[in-house]
């Protein structure tokens, strides 16, 4: 128990996925201009990669092993990864209507963020078994969510100020990102 | 200046993808600790790239344009695995420090961005060019990047150190130096007005957003491919009315004739 909530502390605060990692930069620094859109976004992600790292690990341990085929692991994962955001599309299209029309518009944008696929493969190699790579899963995850929400924060603070013409646009968002970084290295006493 | 050399010119100068075009920012980002670090992932990614186009590009009449994208990256996964093990075999010390870099270039969007926008229109050998030419330009920019990085952070030109320690800002080696080192370089790019993807100037490429990594939500996103379908059916739509229009034209064109045939032959009998 504690190892696990030790994996998803160091996931979600210490080795941050965007901040340290650089995983799913692009729905960071695109997605985050509102706090609501980046709550959306930060839902479907927890949302996908949670599922994404149960399928990649259960296929891992029960087809690609024991085959021996582990070196197709790249092909075989993001196969499956965009196989599956279809698939949870359709279904919540279909069953989970409430669910489809908050994180909906957001799920396609999922499959090919880094951050999917860079989970999939820091669990295999860590080798962490089904539970710790879920548990690693959700952590990744919302580190992902706290991340974008405290950036879109800033974002909407930012606009009223004034700074240098040059950086307006992506330059003081790359800056703000940058500080931010430096603050979640106060993580890294925690483990 | 032949096609070729035109592709490769335009790929490193003209619609560099770091600098210009705004592409494949996390590699960018994670990669250039160092100098080496950034020209070794600069070169993996050449190494995909080339291929990838080439492949692609002789594909291109055999794929249904409905699984390409599935088809696409198929066979850019294949590429890397394959050059994820031969750097691992070869080259041990790269592939401990990039890491799961490498087989994250899957989903680098310089790769897929080409595949859709370039070699999916084009012949074999100008694609294979282009995928040279971006390449050897998505190498210099990560290699620059690295470069500053290095000198910054720990004071060394490809692993020589020429500052003596204590003048160190280590932070530029540590994940903030990235943001910070790109947000200066976008800065500059701003403030002299250089074309660049972040402030408009950039030549469009054939994506719908723009090819603006930074403004982007996700490459090869299904909206990316809405508004792209939305283009061919408004294309289309246009290209049917223009049918309709000559056809409604032809049609006038004929009663016309047939009524003044018919005047003539009525004047005919009259005159008869």
């Amino acid at each position: 128990m504690k190892e696990l909530l030790l994996i998803a502390i160091g996931s979600a605060l210490v080795n941050n996925v965007v901040l340290s990692q650089f995983l799913g930069l692009c729905p960071f620094l695109g997605v985050s201009k509102k706090t609501e859109t980046a709550a959306g976004m930060g839902a479907a992600v927890i949302f996908v990669i949670t599922i994404a790292t149960a399928c990649t690990s259960l296929i891992y341990d029960f087809v690609l092993v024991k085959l021996g085929i582990e070196y197709l692991q790249t092909i075989v994962f993001i196969l499956v990864i965009a196989a599956l955001v279809q698939f949870v599309e359709m279904f919540l299209k279909k069953n989970m209507v409430s669910l489809y029309e908050s994180l909906g518009v957001y799920l396609p944008l999922i499959t090919t963020n880094c951050a999917v696929l860079g989970v999939a493969l820091t669990n295999v190699q860590k080798s962490y078994n089904f539970i710790e790579s879920v548990v690693n899963g959700i952590g990744i995850s919302v580190g992902f969510t706290i991340a974008i929400i405290l950036l879109a924060g800033v974002r909407e603070k930012i606009e009223y100020n004034d700074f240098p013409h040059a950086f307006k646009g992506s330059p003081i968002v790359l800056i703000t990102a940058g500080l931010m970084s430096i603050a979640f290295f106060g993580f890294s006493g925690l483990i | 200046m032949n096609k070729c050399t035109e592709r490769v010119y335009n790929g490193i100068i003209k619609e560099n993808p770091t600098f210009i075009l705004m592409l494949g920012m996390c590699p960018t980002l994670a990669t250039t600790t160092s100098a080496i670090n950034g020209l070794g992932m600069g070169l993996s990614t050449t190494m995909v790239l080339m291929f990838s186009n080439l492949l692609i590009s002789a594909l291109r009449n055999i794929i249904p344009d409905r699984v390409r994208i599935p088809a696409f990256i198929v066979i850019v996964a294949s590429l890397v695995t394959i050059v994820q093990l031969l750097i691992q075999g070869y080259v041990p010390s790269l592939y401990d420090s990039l890491g799961i870099y490498i087989p994250l270039i899957v989903v680098n969007c310089i790769i897929l961005g080409r595949a859709e926008s370039y070699a999916s229109k084009n012949g074999p050998a100008e694609s294979f060019f282009d995928g040279v030419g971006m390449g050897l330009g998505f190498t210099a920019a990560l290699t620059a990047i690295g470069l500053c990085r290095e000198l910054l952070g720990s004071g060394a030109v490809f692993g020589h150190v020429i500052i003596p320690e204590e003048f160190h800002i280590s932070i530029f080696v540590l994940a903030p130096g990235a943001f910070f080192v790109l947000a200066m370089l976008t800065a500059v790019q701003n403030k002299l007005k250089l074309p660049s993807a972040t402030n408009g100037d950039a030549p469009k490429s054939a994506l719908a957003c723009g090819g603006n990594c930074l403004a982007c939500t996700g490459c090869g996103s299904s909206a990316n491919h809405m508004i792209l379908a939305e283009k061919k059916a408004e294309e289309a739509a246009k290209a049917a009315a223009a049918k309709k229009a000559a056809a409604e034209k032809a049609l006038a064109a004929k009663k016309a004739a047939e009524e003044a045939k018919a005047a003539e032959a009525s004047k005919d009998g009259k005159e008869s």
